[in-house]
């Protein structure tokens, strides 16, 4: 709710008062959030406050039953992955959904490749493949034509990344990608979250982890009991502050009014 | 996926090539791909070798114990023709298995659409081409009701089918008739084993497929090549297209020869059968890995959530899968009926599946899904139907039969299982 500072540009995607529940359980209560191009936000909480569901929602696998999604300043009504996928969001989900017996090119070109005719047109796909992974200067990949099955964590992050990004995409949200990888590969994908917003696409990256937050994001959001926090500029707060945000709902004078966060617990 | 905490490879990003992706192709020396294949035996993959070995060894063993029949050009046409009817429905059954489903119904749905055109024949005096029509639609329209079932409704394929093995039964005692037997005298459906492409056509049929696939492989090769995509090493090309000619060669050689037991008759040529397994080769070939289907199916066999958030319909595929196999077996259960020159009740019942089944996963497609190709099902028929022969050439008693066949269908799960296990493995 709080925007503290005057912001640089206009968000690309911005929610107000979305509203989701699942059956009798509200799970998502007014959420407000912006994501700006070429900027790496955030979005950060406790395990249950409504993460994945909130990107779900964007990405209209659970469309939203109140509020709205504003993209370009315009509202879009997003009723399925289709919808949201034709406005250029792509989401990497925390289970990334690879098929292990296909190979990095036709992994990422699943369910768009290209054709002559009626034949897959395979070096085009590969070319193109070749030059996504060369524009994030990705260099981790033996081949592209090497089998999914064959590839470590990071490098299946990667090739999903990449597969969101090879659809001129503007959004790319991604669910906790380094949550299952270790030191080397985390340090991988977080470069290759920052060379996403550095190429101009707006990045909406769920994380768990406060070193990640401070490495790569440019904004914030603290989703708490399934309401925003807060939504600022990363150098407006510290480590301590955003913890208080996750564990409390807010830190001294940013977060929800204390009279919500007495209501909600 | 949470254990896929394997940092060796790529700790260092990119050591070999640090100025960017260009360097990041697969090896494409000799060395490297002899190294590939290793790698990937070892990682569980084991591809045609199980089906070549078994091939090599079966040969070798019956022709040491039956020396004076086995290898004869007799046995071999014999033996060839043996194995098509295994190889048409193990070729559809392999798609069937890519999706990770099975089809228990596929050997009596041949017998089915084998009674529906010899009843054509015999009651209607249909044409020939009309008999084969109405056994590929009886296929398409049973594939339809089996993978809606499947597919839409959400029955387990194993129990759909087991319970269509039953019914379809039923189909066929109704439409041949209780202890009937249907006799196929029409020319051309006989033809399909029992009539021979003449010798020069013959030598012309098989020169024109080696001359083909070595233009396709070639071609392919160049365009790669031209436009700096990966690619194997020209040797390997050129000795894949060597292998080939070799193997085509032979055969046409051997189905070629004289291989009438008396003097006085003259009996050579390629069973027309041939011709229509090899096409349908590459048909489903074609289908199965140079177009969007059939990526399609591998990557619902692969891994379905993936294919679904891809945008791709699995219930679609899932159904076209099982019309297209039905289908396969129909054409099975037309050169089976051509075979025995007849369809009886009990057509498509007995080792039918069994066989077909066994081909394809000694073939190397997987039970478990995501891995197979159409080839698998013609290396996996020799297998079967030299095993088939041999033991018939032996005089085994038909129990030993029975348990010899069933333990080799077994031991090819164990290995599909194995394999499996160990690229699982390999990941962690
Ligand atoms: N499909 C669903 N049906 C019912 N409840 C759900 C569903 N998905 C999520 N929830 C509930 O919504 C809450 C938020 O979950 P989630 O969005 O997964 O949180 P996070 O990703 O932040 O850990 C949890 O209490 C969870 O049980
Ligand atoms: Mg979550």
């Amino acid at each position: 709710m709080t925007v503290p500072h005057a912001e640089a540009g206009s968000p690309i995607l911005e929610l107000r008062g979305v509203e989701k529940s699942f059956g009798a359980v509200q799970v998502l209560h007014g959420v407000d959030l912006k994501v700006y191009p070429g900027k790496v936000t955030a979005l950060v909480g406790d395990n249950g406050a409504g993460k994945s569901t909130l990107i779900k929602s964007i990405a209209g696998i659970h469309p939203i039953d109140g509020g709205q999604i504003l993209f370009n300043g315009e509202p879009v009504s997003i009723t399925g992955p289709r919808d949201s996928a034709a406005l250029g969001l792509e989401v990497v989900y925390q289970d990334l959904a690879l098929a292990d017996n296909l190979d990095v090119v036709q992994n990422m070109f699943l369910g768009r490749e290209r054709k002559h005719g009626i034949v897959l047109d395979e070096a085009s796909m590969e070319q193109a493949a070749r030059d996504t992974l060369a524009k994030l200067s990705v260099r981790t990949l033996k081949s592209v034509r090497q089998l999914v099955s064959s590839l470590s964590g990071g490098q299946r992050q990667t090739v999903a990344i990449a597969k969101a990004v090879l659809w001129d995409s503007k959004v790319v949200i991604l669910d906790e990608p380094t949550a299952a990888l270790g030191v080397a590969q985390t340090r991988q994908v977080l470069d290759l979250v920052r060379r996403l917003a550095d190429t101009g696409h707006a990045v909406l990256f769920i994380t768990h982890n406060m070193v990640d937050v401070f490495e790569v994001s440019d904004r914030v959001a603290a989703l708490y009991l399934g309401r925003m926090a807060a939504d600022v500029d990363i150098s407006t707060v510290d480590r301590a502050q955003v913890i208080e945000l996750i564990t409390a709902g807010r830190s001294g004078d940013i977060g929800l009014a204390p009279a919500t966060v007495s209501e909600v617990v | 996926m949470a254990s896929n905490i394997v940092p060796t490879s790529d700790l260092e990003p990119g050591g070999a090539a640090p100025s960017g992706f260009e360097g990041d192709r697969s090896d494409g020396s000799l060395g490297g791909v002899v190294r590939g294949y290793v790698d990937r035996l070892r990682g569980g993959d084991l591809g045609a070798l199980p089906a070549v070995l078994g091939i090599v060894v079966l040969t070798l063993l019956f022709y040491a114990l039956r020396p004076e029949t086995f290898l004869t050009p007799l046995n071999i046409t014999n033996l060839i023709i043996q194995a098509a009817p295994i190889t048409l429905l193990a070729m559809g059954l392999v798609w069937i298995l890519l999706l990770g489903d099975i089809d228990l119904s596929a050997g009596v749905v041949s017998g089915v659409c084998a009674a529906v055109s010899a009843q054509l024949l015999a009651q209607q005096g249909a044409p020939w081409w009309v008999a084969v029509l109405a056994a590929l639609v009886t296929g398409a329209v049973i594939g339809l009701f089996t993978g809606t079932l499947v597919a839409l409704i959400g029955i387990p394929s194993f129990v759909v089918t087991l319970a269509l093995f039953l019914a379809f039964q039923g189909v066929t005692l109704r439409v041949i008739g209780q202890g009937g037997t249907v006799p196929i005298r029409d020319e051309t459906i006989r033809g399909l084993t029992n009539s021979y492409i003449p010798v020069g056509a013959g030598w012309a049929l098989a020169a024109a497929v080696i001359a083909a696939y070595a233009v396709l492989q070639l071609n392919r090769w160049r365009t790669q090549r031209s436009k700096g995509l990966d690619s194997q090493p020209l040797i390997v090309v050129v000795g894949r297209i060597v292998l080939i000619a070799v193997v085509v060669l032979v055969l046409t050689s051997i189905l070629n020869a004289d291989r009438a037991l008396s003097k006085a008759v003259d009996l050579k040529g390629i069973p027309y059968a041939i011709p229509v397994v090899v096409v349908l080769l590459l048909v489903l070939t074609f289908l199965l890995g140079r177009t969007t289907f059939g990526r399609h199916v591998y990557a619902v066999g692969g891994n379905s959530e993936a294919a679904r958030r891809a945008g791709i319909s699995v219930t679609r595929i899932r159904v076209l899968v099982f019309m297209l196999s039905s289908s396969m077996a129909a054409v099975s259960g037309l050169v089976a009926a051509a075979r025995l020159s007849s369809v009886t009740p009990g057509s498509g019942g007995g080792n039918t599946l069994l066989y077909a089944v066994g081909a394809a996963v000694i073939g190397g497609t997987s039970l478990f899904g995501g891995r197979g190709r159409i080839r698998d099902a013609v290396l996996g028929g020799l297998v079967i139907a030299i095993i088939d022969n041999g033991l018939g050439l032996l005089q085994v008693s038909a129990y030993l039969n029975y348990i010899i066949t069933g333990g080799v269908l077994l031991l090819a799960a164990s290995v599909d299982a194995l394999a499996r296990r160990r690229a699982a493995a390999g990941k962690s």
